[in-house]
C-alpha cells in the first residue's frame, strides 16, 4: 500500500466514524463538533484529489463560519434528551422511508450506466505551477457567469430577508450615535466660569 | 542532504525510504520554525512588560537573571514564568466536560502554529510553497475560534461562557473585513502565493510596496488583526474588569499558558503577514548599497518588530472599546470601506494599458 492510499483510508475512516458520531452522539455540542471534524476530513480528501481551492474554502466557510454559528446556537439551547426521544418510534417509519428514498436516489446516480464512476474520464495530472484557484475563477467569471451571478443574487436576497425578518423597532430604547459622540467639542460640554475667590470674613 | 537520502533508501527500501526521508526533513524544518517562534513568544511577553512599563514610567521586570549576572536582570523572567506555569496544578472545574476542557487549548494553539507552514521568510526559505497560501492562512486562522468556543462551553462557568460569546461574534465579524482587505492584495499581486505577493512588490524602493496604494486596506487589516488576536483595545473577550478573564477564567497552569502562547503566536503571525503583504516582506526599503547589504531576513524581522511594538503601544494607549462599538466598527465601517476599495481597485485595473503604463500606476500594477 502506498502512502496516498494509506492516507485515503485514514481520512475515509475518520470521515465515516465522525459522520456516524454526529447522528449517534447524545450531546448536541459533541454532534456539532464531530460535524466539524467530518468537514475537516472531507476537506483533506478533496485536497488529495487536487481540488485545493474547494478544500480550503470548505474549511474557511463551513468550518470557520457556518459551524461556529451552529455551535453558538446549539450551546445556548437547553435540550432535554428525554422529550427529544419521546416520539422516536412514532416517527421511525417516516424517517426510515426518507432514508431509503435518499439511498435509492444516490445509488441511481452512482450505478447508472451512463453516469457511473467507470464512465468518468480520468482527471489529467497537472504541472506543479497549475493553480486550481485561477482556473476556477476563470470558469466562474466567463463560462458560468450567469449561473454564478444568479446564485449570488439569491444569496443576497436571502441575506436581506433574514435581516428584514429579525429587524424590529422597539419603542423606548436608548441609542447613541457614535458619530455625534466623536464630534463633541469641549465647549458643548464644559463651561468654564471665572469666579472671584471668596473673601475671608 | 543527498547522503542522508541515500542512507534512508538503504535502510527502508526506495519507496518508504523516500517517504521517511521527506517526513524527517519536514519534521526538522517544522522544529526549526516552531522553536524560534516559541522563544520569540516568550520574549515578546517580556518586551510587552518592559515597553508598557517604560510608557508608564515604571521599570518592569528587573529581578530574574542568569547566573547572577547583573546586566542580564529581567532577561530570565520568561523562563521563570514558564517554569512556574509548568509547576502549577491544572484544576478541572466540577461538572466540566473534561475531554473538551483539555482539548480546547490544543485547538487554540494548533491553528496558530499550523498557519506558519506557508509563511516565507525570504525568497527561498519557506516550508510549504503552495499556490493557495493566502487561502490556507485564512482557513487556519478561522479555525482558532473553536478553541475559544470549546473552552468557554466546557468550563461550565457563566463568565467563561460570556467571554466565549463575545469572542466568537468578534472573531467572525473581523474575519470578514480582514478577508476583504486581503482580496485587494491578491488583486494587485494576482497570486495567492505569499512568496509571489512579495515578489510583486519588488522595485526600486518602498514606494513599490502595497502599503502605498492600499494604505486604507493596511489599516483595516492591521486593526482587524488586533481584534482577531483579542488584544487591547478589542479585548472585551478578556475584559478583566467586566467578566473576570473571559473564556479562560477556569484554566490554570500550563493549560492557561497554552492560551497565552497562542495569543502571542497569533500576534506575531498577524505582524509577519502584514509585513509580507503590505510592507514588502524581506525587501529592503531602498534598493541601494547600504540597505541591500543587510540580509532580507533581518529586514523582515525589523518590520515584524515594528508592528509588534505597535500592538504593545495600542495596549498602553487606548481604553477598551465598548462591545456594540466593536461590532459597529467591524460591520459598518471596515466592511463598507473594503468593498468600496475593491470596486475602485477593480476599476483602476481595467483601465487601458496606456494609462496603466504612466508614472504612478506602473509602480504597482504589472
Amino acid at each position: 500500500m502506498s502512502f496516498p492510499e494509506i492516507s485515503f483510508y485514514f481520512f475515509a475512516t475518520v470521515l465515516v466514524l465522525s459522520a456516524l458520531g454526529v447522528i449517534t452522539s447524545r450531546n448536541p455540542v459533541h454532534s456539532a463538533l464531530l460535524l466539524v471534524l467530518a468537514f475537516f476530513t472531507s476537506a483533506g480528501l478533496w485536497l488529495m484529489l487536487g481540488a485545493e481551492f474547494l478544500a480550503i474554502t470548505l474549511v474557511l466557510v463551513y468550518v470557520g463560519a457556518v459551524m461556529v454559528l451552529f455551535l453558538f446556537v446549539v450551546m445556548m439551547l437547553d435540550i432535554n434528551l428525554d422529550s427529544l426521544r419521546e416520539g422516536f418510534w412514532k416517527w421511525f417509519p417516516f424517517g426510515a422511508f426518507l432514508g431509503l428514498v435518499m439511498a435509492a436516489e444516490v445509488s441511481m446516480v452512482l450505478m447508472n450506466k451512463s453516469f457511473g464512476v467507470n464512465q468518468l474520464p480520468v482527471p489529467p495530472l497537472h504541472a506543479a505551477d497549475y493553480s486550481n484557484t485561477k482556473e476556477l475563477g476563470r470558469l466562474i467569471y466567463t463560462e458560468y457567469v450567469y449561473a454564478f451571478e444568479l446564485a449570488a443574487v439569491i444569496l443576497l436576497v436571502a441575506m436581506v430577508a433574514a435581516i428584514a425578518l429579525t429587524l424590529r423597532r422597539r419603542s423606548g430604547r436608548k441609542f447613541l450615535d457614535p458619530a455625534q459622540q466623536v464630534a463633541v467639542k469641549r465647549k458643548d460640554r464644559v463651561r468654564i466660569v471665572s469666579m472671584p475667590s471668596e473673601k475671608k470674613e | 542532504m543527498v547522503y542522508a537520502q541515500q542512507l534512508f533508501g538503504q535502510f527502508f527500501g526506495t519507496e518508504w525510504g523516500m517517504m521517511l526521508f521527506s517526513l524527517t526533513k519536514n519534521l526538522l524544518l517544522i522544529f526549526a520554525i516552531v522553536l524560534p517562534l516559541l522563544l520569540g513568544v516568550a520574549y515578546l511577553t517580556l518586551a510587552e512588560r518592559k515597553i508598557i512599563a517604560f510608557m508608564q514610567i515604571r521599570v518592569g521586570p528587573n529581578r530574574v537573571t542568569f547566573f547572577g549576572i547583573p546586566w542580564l536582570a529581567g532577561w530570565g523572567q520568561p523562563i521563570a514564568d514558564a517554569v512556574k506555569a509548568m509547576m502549577k496544578e491544572i484544576i478541572v472545574p466540577s461538572r466540566a466536560n473534561k475531554f473538551l476542557f483539555v482539548l480546547a487549548p490544543v485547538l487554540t494553539i494548533a491553528p496558530a502554529l499550523a498557519a506558519w507552514a506557508v509563511v516565507p521568510f525570504s525568497a527561498e526559505m519557506v516550508l510549504a510553497d503552495i499556490n493557495a497560501g493566502l487561502l490556507y492562512i485564512l482557513a487556519m486562522t478561522s479555525m482558532g475560534v473553536y478553541g475559544v468556543i470549546i473552552a468557554g462551553w466546557a468550563s461550565n462557568s457563566k463568565y467563561a461562557f460570556l467571554g466565549t460569546m463575545r469572542t466568537a461574534a468578534q472573531l467572525v465579524s473581523y474575519e470578514l473585513a480582514m478577508g476583504f482587505a486581503l482580496v485587494c492584495v491578491l488583486m494587485m499581486s494576482q497570486s495567492l502565493n505569499l512568496g509571489d505577493i512579495v515578489k510583486g512588490q519588488q522595485g526600486g524602493s518602498f514606494i513599490n510596496w502595497y502599503l502605498i496604494p492600499l494604505f486604507p486596506m493596511f489599516l483595516v487589516y492591521f486593526i482587524s488583526g488586533v481584534a482577531e488576536t483579542n488584544r487591547a483595545p478589542f479585548d472585551v473577550a478578556e475584559g478583566e474588569s467586566e467578566i473576570v478573564a473571559g473564556y479562560h477564567v477556569e484554566y490554570s497552569g500550563m493549560a492557561f499558558t497554552v492560551f497565552y502562547l497562542a495569543e502571542y503566536a497569533n500576534m506575531i503571525l498577524v505582524a509577519i503577514l502584514a509585513s509580507i503583504m503590505f510592507l514588502g516582506g524581506w525587501l529592503p526599503p531602498f534598493n541601494i548599497v547600504p540597505f541591500t547589504l543587510i540580509p532580507g531576513f533581518i529586514w523582515l524581522l525589523l518590520k515584524i518588530a515594528f508592528l509588534l511594538f505597535c500592538f504593545l503601544w495600542f495596549r498602553a494607549t487606548f481604553p477598551r472599546y465598548r462591545y456594540d462599538q466593536i461590532m459597529r466598527l467591524g460591520w459598518k465601517v471596515f466592511i463598507p470601506i473594503t468593498l468600496v476599495w475593491i470596486v475602485l481597485l477593480g476599476g483602476v485595473m481595467q483601465l487601458p494599458s496606456s494609462i496603466l503604463g504612466v508614472f504612478p500606476l506602473n509602480l504597482w500594477i504589472h
